[in-house]
């Protein structure tokens, strides 16, 4: 990876969205629901660098806190989808028989569903929150996880070495764990780092609409969604908040690209 | 023959899931659509009585199987908003969204295609890693920012196009094209980073071909031989792609129709969830989803009529 420039470009972008999101709320130490009422609506200025929202809420302060949010949800998301997706997958794969039918054609049914709009329906039943946004969109990762690890599982579970593993009488326990799990988990991490990109895109989507975290909680869609009232005279608040849903998502798109060319060989031929 | 009819029939349990997931979802709903309706301060009696000619005051089970049976007659209910009937709202906003959908799709490809091809041609060259790069930014791109900044240039700074509204198609064209610009590019935009990956990578598959170096050695130009007999070739997953790009439209116009105040099944969808009309929020998702299910199918059975070498196997 370290002579391919684009995934080097990912990593530093995703160290970036990272460091701010974990160092940036201790250097700038404006509170992110702190209002200015001397200056709504303000540009950007030496007080204020990215400027200031309708109540006067500094610009910065609030995207760096939102990049907490926006990674928390995103990251809880795609690990929960992970952990959950991959067991069914390892499980179906390797079982085979009711187990596999029954738990693929749920997966199915999830996977009938366009992203966003089951994203929409679960977090219209749970209620908005963060919380629920990461289940929400936990459950649209949860069939891509779970059917790259049941082919992984279906394709390890062949292999001569997972038979003399039987063969010497190994539980099937023991088989996953041993010889299955390992095999199966370079794919299923390039997925999660592809996913974590989508992942964030669909908070700022829930956020934006109102769905997702609640005021006056910041996040990168919620923000944006305050900027839409006053883009003919504010229109740096939408500027800073889409650049940094931008240049997060496409840190970890470019990362995930690198993994997969350096994981999968035969990808990188293609792509 | 048998390969089609296998993929309908088993079509069949995932339509019985959606209705059962887009029920389940919907039921769990947290604060009644009677209260909201009502208002907080409403008696007791008047709140039951509304209930019960909703049949909220019913088992779970109980309601499902009402709802299903009604569904298999193509009644979706009533909105509890406005008492119009939900299937009949969800077609009309229909309408809109596959207009949307489909300009956006045409735009996607009228970048991808030309884009994909000159990456392919050119591997490894400046071209194609500016096409590779390009692809990347637009897949990353959220596509109601890049919604947000198209009203910023084009509607705002430079009052080109609406910022916001929909005119009919047939009552005046002119108009319903200048509302389409926009929420068109804002989609058909963010979808072309896909497009031009998957058109570059089938490119990639097809070019060392025995067929297009016998093309070459007959003395085509070299356009012609791209363009008539690769592409051609490439043209089961671009197929596959439209398809798939299709159904992620239909998820896609939600947020673009909300930023755009497009009157789809998207803002439908959106403005019901606020009101609390669930009849409304689970017609139009399973609408949209059973939609979704149609394409993939419809794509599949495309693919296997370009491809003769699918028909025997499968």
């Amino acid at each position: 990876m370290r002579r391919d420039p684009r995934a080097l470009l990912g990593l530093g972008l995703v160290a970036l969205v990272l460091a701010a999101a974990g160092l940036g709320p201790l250097l700038w130490r404006v509170g992110p629901e702190v209002a200015d009422f001397m200056a709504p609506l303000a540009a950007p200025s030496a007080k204020h660098p990215l400027g200031t929202d309708d109540l006067g809420r500094d610009t910065l302060a609030r995207m760096l806190a939102g990049a907490r949010v926006s990674l928390l949800v995103g990251m809880g998301s795609v690990a929960g989808a992970c952990l959950l997706g991959g067991a069914i997958g390892l499980v179906c794969g390797f079982l085979r028989g009711w187990t596999d039918r029954v738990l693929m054609r749920t997966m199915d049914v999830l996977l009938a569903f366009p992203g966003i709009l089951l994203a929409l329906g679960v977090t219209a039943a749970l209620g908005a929150s963060a919380t629920n946004a990461a289940i929400a969109i936990g459950l649209v990762n949860l069939p891509v996880f779970a059917r790259i690890a049941r082919a992984q599982a279906m394709l390890v579970a062949a292999m001569d070495y997972v038979e003399a593993g039987r063969a010497i009488g190994r539980s099937p326990a023991a088989i996953l764990r041993v010889h299955i799990l390992p095999n199966a988990l370079s794919p299923i991490l390039v997925q999660a780092s592809l996913l974590l990109a989508s992942s964030i895109i669909t908070e700022s989507y829930l956020s934006f609409l109102g769905l997702g975290v609640q005021p006056p909680t910041p996040t990168w869609g919620n923000m944006l969604r305050d900027a839409v009232g006053f883009l003919d005279h504010s229109p740096w608040m939408a500027w800073f908040p889409g650049m940094a849903i931008f240049a997060t998502v496409l840190g970890f798109n470019l990362l995930g690209d690198g993994l997969r060319d350096r994981l999968d060989p035969r990808a990188a031929r293609g792509a | 023959m048998r390969a089609i009819a296998g993929r309908v029939i088993a079509l069949v349990p995932i339509l019985f899931g959606l209705s059962v997931l887009s029920f389940t979802l919907l039921a769990m709903v947290p604060g009644d659509p009677v209260t909201a309706m009502l208002g907080l301060e409403a008696s007791p009696e008047a709140i039951a009585t509304l209930r019960a000619k909703f049949a909220l005051d019913q088992p779970l089970p109980v309601r499902f199987l009402a709802w299903f049976g009604n569904l298999l007659q193509g009644d979706l209910g009533r909105s509890i908003q406005t008492g119009r009937p939900v299937l009949e709202m969800v077609v009309t906003a229909l309408g809109p969204t596959l207009l949307l959908a489909g300009a956006a799709l045409l735009v996607s490809l009228a970048i991808a295609l030309p884009a994909g091809i000159v990456a392919a041609t050119r591997r490894n060259r400046p071209a194609d890693f500016a096409v590779s790069l390009v692809a990347l930014c637009g897949l990353s791109l959220p596509s109601f920012w890049l919604g947000i900044l198209l009203i910023l240039g084009l509607s705002i700074a430079w009052p080109v196009f609406p910022a916001s509204g929909y005119a009919p198609l047939l009552a005046d064209p002119w108009a319903a094209l200048r509302h389409l610009v926009l929420p068109a590019a804002t989609l058909g935009v963010a979808l072309a980073g896909a497009s031009m990956r998957m058109t570059r990578s089938a490119m990639l598959e097809v070019l060392p071909a025995d067929f297009i170096r016998t093309a070459h050695a007959k003395g085509l130009g070299p356009r012609r031989v791209v363009w008539r007999h690769a592409l051609r070739n490439a043209l089961i997953p671009i197929v596959t792609l439209v398809g798939i790009q299709l159904g992620q439209l239909l998820g896609g116009v939600v947020v673009t129709e909300t930023v755009f105040a497009w009157p789809g099944i998207g803002k439908l969808v959106v403005d019901a969830i606020f009101a609390r009309d669930y009849p409304v929020v689970q017609g139009a998702i399973l609408v949209t989803a059973t939609l979704f299910v149609l394409l993939n199918l419809a794509t599949d059975l495309i693919c296997v009529a370009l491809d003769p070498r699918q028909r025997g196997g499968a």
